[in-house]
């Protein structure tokens, strides 16, 4: 059993800064599951998304941070679409993402963060993703050598492949805004 | 009628046919596009996700760009479309946000441009009147699902284009040009987007429940205006095939493939050959 108020006590300020941050009200929600059943992804996750606002209600910082609800939330939409609270919950998750990085949480669905980094690292070299060097680079450190390899040649008889990179002239201004975002999140986060 | 044009990066690469088939609609259809000069992607999913700051910052790049033209933008793919939207909204509601990512981006932009998704470009009186003019193809016996998926329509608040349960506008279209548009359950459901490298196998029973639904709902075919989810349909309907041990042959299309056809463009020109389930069956000689 959890012992709420001991949570309370030591996490306090969790639900306000998650509120902050998102700019949503979690303490509007009323509990009635409309998020949880239209979710195309709550099968496969470990908590149901109205869980997870609970959890941010109680201040049950660790457990809000710490499954894979937060990294299988496909960012659909269909929960903030649908709630009669007006709660945002899919900005809600990407608040709970942010803030499980900035705590240095190991994610617990490491490829789908894995694939993000390796998304915007593409993007901050060249200005624009570069599929195939991006696809090669997750392979490659999630492990999973041949993932799609039955896809490959027919992507490339298909020429659906670019075999380079498409780089901007203004790609050092584009790699630039990473950094300055780097910089001012390093800040403010406090870590 | 002109606007600034920004094709995003799926369209530079795996979605090139949907750049291919909008470029030949949008000439026939008088409505002129400009690509912005030197654009950059507009972060998708993984910026949001990962940052508060970025998310906004990479679009603001582009649109200061378009600002400074004059003009208003075209994005074709949802997502950039999506995040177009969302950045803008974000920038009018915080002057302190305006200010910082004005700073990052070392650009003075005052979220002054309108972005407009693909379809709204047709919700204009002129360009539906050449285009029924023009349709010179009738697309017999074509039955599309039209799948709007997440990104068109949600959240609601942001994009406010049509109804986020149950849009109409493209179906619209497709009626304009003679295509038999079904009605469905899974117009707005979600395919799993980009969850499709990490955890592939979710993504497989996502889009097979759409394709079920559009195959049971009579269509024998799905038009769509994202990449990301005709990639998952398109190129993953054989992975879903052996999973499941279904046989699914249906074609996926981008809305302005279709449209391009009824215009008489040829296969070859709207890219149709670059999909990985053939069309020949269900188009025939209706295409040249």
């Amino acid at each position: 059993m959890t012992n709420l108020s001991a949570v309370k006590r030591k996490n306090q300020g969790f639900k306000e800064k998650i509120e902050a941050e998102s700019g949503q009200s979690v303490t509007s929600c009323y509990q009635c599951g409309k998020c949880t059943g239209g979710c195309p992804l709550s099968f496969a996750m470990d908590y149901a998304p109205r869980q997870i606002v609970r959890m941010v209600q109680l201040n049950m910082k660790d457990r809000a941070l710490n499954n894979s609800t937060i990294w299988l939330c496909a960012t659909c939409s269909t929960c903030t679409a649908r709630c009669p609270r007006e709660v945002d919950l899919a900005a809600v998750m990407d608040t709970l993402r942010i803030e499980a990085r900035h705590q240095g949480i190991k994610p617990k669905e490491k490829d789908v963060a894995l694939f993000h980094d390796i998304f915007l690292n593409s993007v901050k070299k060249s200005g624009r993703v570069f599929e195939m060097g991006m696809t090669v680079a997750y392979n490659m450190k999630s492990g999973n050598l041949m993932q799609d390899a039955e896809l490959g040649l027919p992507m490339f008889v298909k020429n659906k492949l670019n075999l380079t990179p498409d780089k901007i002239k203004g790609a050092k201004e584009v790699k630039k805004i990473f950094d300055k975002v780097k910089e001012i999140e390093k800040v403010e986060g406090g870590h | 009628m002109k606007y600034a044009y920004f094709p995003g990066c799926s369209l530079h690469s795996m979605a090139e046919e949907y750049n291919m088939a909008t470029e030949l609609v949008m000439e026939d259809l008088n409505v002129e596009l400009r690509e912005i000069p030197d654009w950059n992607c507009c972060g998708s999913t993984p910026a949001h996700t990962t940052s508060h700051l970025l998310p906004v910052a990479l679009p603001a790049r582009n649109l200061a760009i378009i600002e400074k033209e004059g003009l208003d933008v075209v994005a074709p793919c949802a997502a950039c479309y999506n995040r177009f939207k969302a950045a803008n909204k974000e920038l009018n509601e915080d002057d302190d946000l305006k200010e910082t990512v004005n700073e990052i981006i070392e650009m003075d932009y005052q979220a002054n441009v309108e972005v407009l998704n693909l379809i709204e470009v047709f919700q204009n009186d002129d360009v539906m009147e050449i285009l029924e003019e023009k349709v010179n193809v009738e697309l017999k016996n074509i039955k599309p699902a039209v799948y709007y998926g997440c990104l068109l329509t949600r959240p609601p608040e942001v994009t406010e284009f049509d109804d986020a349960e149950n849009p109409q506008s493209m179906d619209q279209i497709m009626e304009a040009i003679g295509a038999e548009p079904v009605e469905w359950t899974h117009k707005v459901e979600c395919c799993g987007g980009s969850l499709v490298m990490a955890r592939s196998e979710v993504v497989l029973k996502l889009s097979r429940d759409i394709l079920k639904a559009a195959k049971q709902a009579g269509a024998n075919c799905i038009v769509t205006a994202c990449p990301l989810c005709h990639a998952n349909l398109d190129m993953r309907q054989e992975q879903i095939n052996k999973k499941f041990g279904d046989d699914f042959n249906m074609p996926i299309f981008y809305f302005t493939q279709l449209i391009g056809a009824a215009l008489g463009h040829s296969k070859k020109n709207l890219g149709l050959k670059r999909h990985f389930i053939g069309s020949e069956g269900l188009l025939g000689s209706l295409v040249g």
